[in-house]
């Protein structure tokens, strides 16, 4: 079965055992989406509806297809 | 043989009214007829072609429940060639036929914008309560509704060579296409703690093959009723896929499923080596699996990855464009494009998913909420979570998530602004959208195979459009602008 698996990969693939990666180093594109997404953190509350309990609670739908 | 994959996506979008007397039926119905008397629409759709109970297999299970058609609805037919009504209580957009996949993205995203366009008009009303719409699967409460797309294919395929083909694409291409969830809301996982799904849509599939698509939903739909000439033609109804936000997403969604059906009509697909012991289970743990590593067990005793299965297809997907080129998905460059991305975003999930942070939405939506997680340190049933999974696919500018998170475009807003108004040019839409902007009070109802003119006189006449890639630009652009008017037109046709 492990050949048959092994026949099966034809794509470069992960190692069986998850192996701690180092942390590749930020790179700027990196780095510019995490501040895009800190920014965003930053205002997400006046976007977010005030009270996300009761939004989230009214939220119902009538199932479709 | 393979034929040209005609595609189309029809969204019911999710639908939130304030108010006490709130009712998602009148709601939907004031965003349809809002946007329709805006842009005068006056043309409804005609009916005589539905029959959703007819079964692909020849038969159907008894106690079966097949759709209902809801004639009573606000309906409309734009000049597009797009299809605009209410079902199920849901505001519906059926994009019109697409040939290619990239094209079919920018009309995907002209149906959001005429939602949008549809909420601004509602709120202009002198009476209507808020109306917000989303474009998402589930209201995280048990019920869900759908994104279903739709493939031209060829009659003469066995439709047992559709089903197993298809199968192991379906259950594993939602680890590009899949839109996200915070949680689980069925019994599919059995207690087991989900915090975080990758499609929306997985959980609620319960068979393999069925007719049904509001209970007891079916990985492969059987629905069979083509819109087209039976005898020579199929129109695959897909049930199981997420509604995307997110371009890349869409654009993969069909340009991988459009080449897996090519494939399966030039018997091309490794269907039998991809054959999963219990499908229904795999798209479930795939759904739950952020980690992409879960094996899952084939029909022959050996173990199997999601990724492992797309790296298969994907393999043969090459090898198919290399024998046969892949004309067939509409345009060889468009064929392409979709094998480049197809295996970028393979290599990506398999080295390092965040890195699609800015093309996946099940990624980009999970990077947002665990980025507030750390911020805020809550929970993971903490309701903000919720809050912002939901608000990832509200469609109000001010207030949608997706639209902060600068995503990858493939279409330009131009594009998508035509495709509001303009039909696609190689399809059948053409000639449907075109009859529309130049005649709409002769064009007394349309729908996907016909248009039915008053021309004044009786009787009313009506013009099958039976073949998909016929009614194109290329067709019946000179005949049209040749005609004064409808009755020349009418006239011309059955000479």
């Amino acid at each position: 079965m492990a050949e048959r698996e092994q026949k099966r990969r034809n794509a470069p693939s992960r190692t069986e055992t998850v192996v701690e990666e180092e942390p590749a180093p930020p790179s700027p594109r990196g780095e510019k989406l995490k501040a895009d997404l800190d920014d965003l953190l930053d205002e997400i509350d006046e976007v977010l509806e005030d009270n996300a309990e009761e939004f989230v609670r009214n939220y119902v739908q009538k199932g479709g297809q | 043989m393979a034929i040209p994959k005609v595609c189309g996506i029809e969204t019911e979008y999710g639908i939130h009214a304030a108010g006490p007397d709130a009712n998602p039926v009148t709601a939907s119905s004031v965003l349809v007829n809002a946007y329709a008397s805006e842009v005068d629409r006056r043309t409804g759709w005609d009916f005589e072609d539905e029959t959703p109970e007819k079964d692909a297999r020849g038969y159907a299970r008894e106690g079966a429940m097949p759709p209902m058609v809801e004639t009573h609805l606000a309906n409309t037919v734009l000049t597009n060639g797009a299809r605009y009504y209410v079902d199920h209580a849901h505001p519906e957009y059926s994009t019109p036929e697409c040939i290619d996949p990239l094209e079919l993205v920018c009309h995907d995203k002209a149906g959001e914008e005429i939602i949008r366009r549809s909420m601004v008009a509602a709120s202009n009303l002198p009476t209507s309560p808020v109306v917000i719409a989303y474009k998402n699967n589930s209201d995280g409460k048990g019920n869900s509704y759908g994104c279903h797309e739709n493939y031209l294919m060829d009659r003469s395929v066995p439709f047992a060579n559709v089903v197993a083909g298809v199968i192991p694409h379906f259950v594993t291409r939602q680890i590009f296409a899949g839109a996200g969830k915070v949680g689980t809301e069925t019994t599919s996982f059995g207690g087991e703690q989900v915090r975080y799904q990758i499609s929306q849509r997985a959980e609620f599939f319960e068979e393999m093959v069925g007719l049904e698509t509001t209970l007891k939903r079916p990985i492969v739909n059987t629905r069979d009723e083509p819109h087209a000439d039976p005898k020579r033609f199929r129109r695959l109804h897909v049930i199981v896929g997420d509604a995307n936000l997110a371009e890349v997403a869409t654009f993969l969604k069909v340009g991988t499923t459009s080449i897996v059906l090519a494939m399966i009509e030039d018997d091309m697909m490794p269907a039998k080596e991809l054959t999963l012991a219990d499908p229904v289970r795999a798209m479930h743990y795939v759904s739950a699996d952020l980690s992409l590593s879960r094996a899952l067990r084939a029909a022959d005793g050996s173990t199997i990855t999601a990724l492992e299965i797309q790296w298969e297809i994907f393999a043969a997907a090459r090898r198919y464009a290399k024998e046969r080129g892949l004309d067939v998905i509409g345009d060889e460059a468009v064929g392409e494009m979709v094998l480049d991305r197809w295996e970028g975003v393979l290599h990506g999930l398999e080295t390092d998913p965040s890195t699609l942070v800015q093309q996946i939405d099940w990624v980009a939506k999970r990077n947002l909420i665990e980025a507030y997680r750390d911020r805020h340190g809550c929970n993971w049933d903490d309701h903000r979570l919720a809050a912002l999974d939901l608000q990832y696919h509200d469609l109000r500018p001010e207030r949608s998530l997706f639209a902060r998170l600068s995503m990858e475009r493939l279409v330009s807003d131009e594009a998508v602004a035509e495709a509001v108004t303009e039909p696609p040019k190689r399809t059948r839409a053409w000639f449907r959208g075109r009859c529309l902007a130049r005649w709409p009070n002769a064009v007394v109802t349309a729908n996907w195979d016909s248009l039915v003119f008053d021309l004044g006189t009786d009787p009313l006449r009506r013009v099958p459009m039976m073949d998909p890639l016929k009614g194109t630009a290329e067709h019946t652009a000179s005949l049209l602008e040749a005609c004064e008017n409808p009755t020349e037109l009418l006239d011309r046709l059955s000479s």
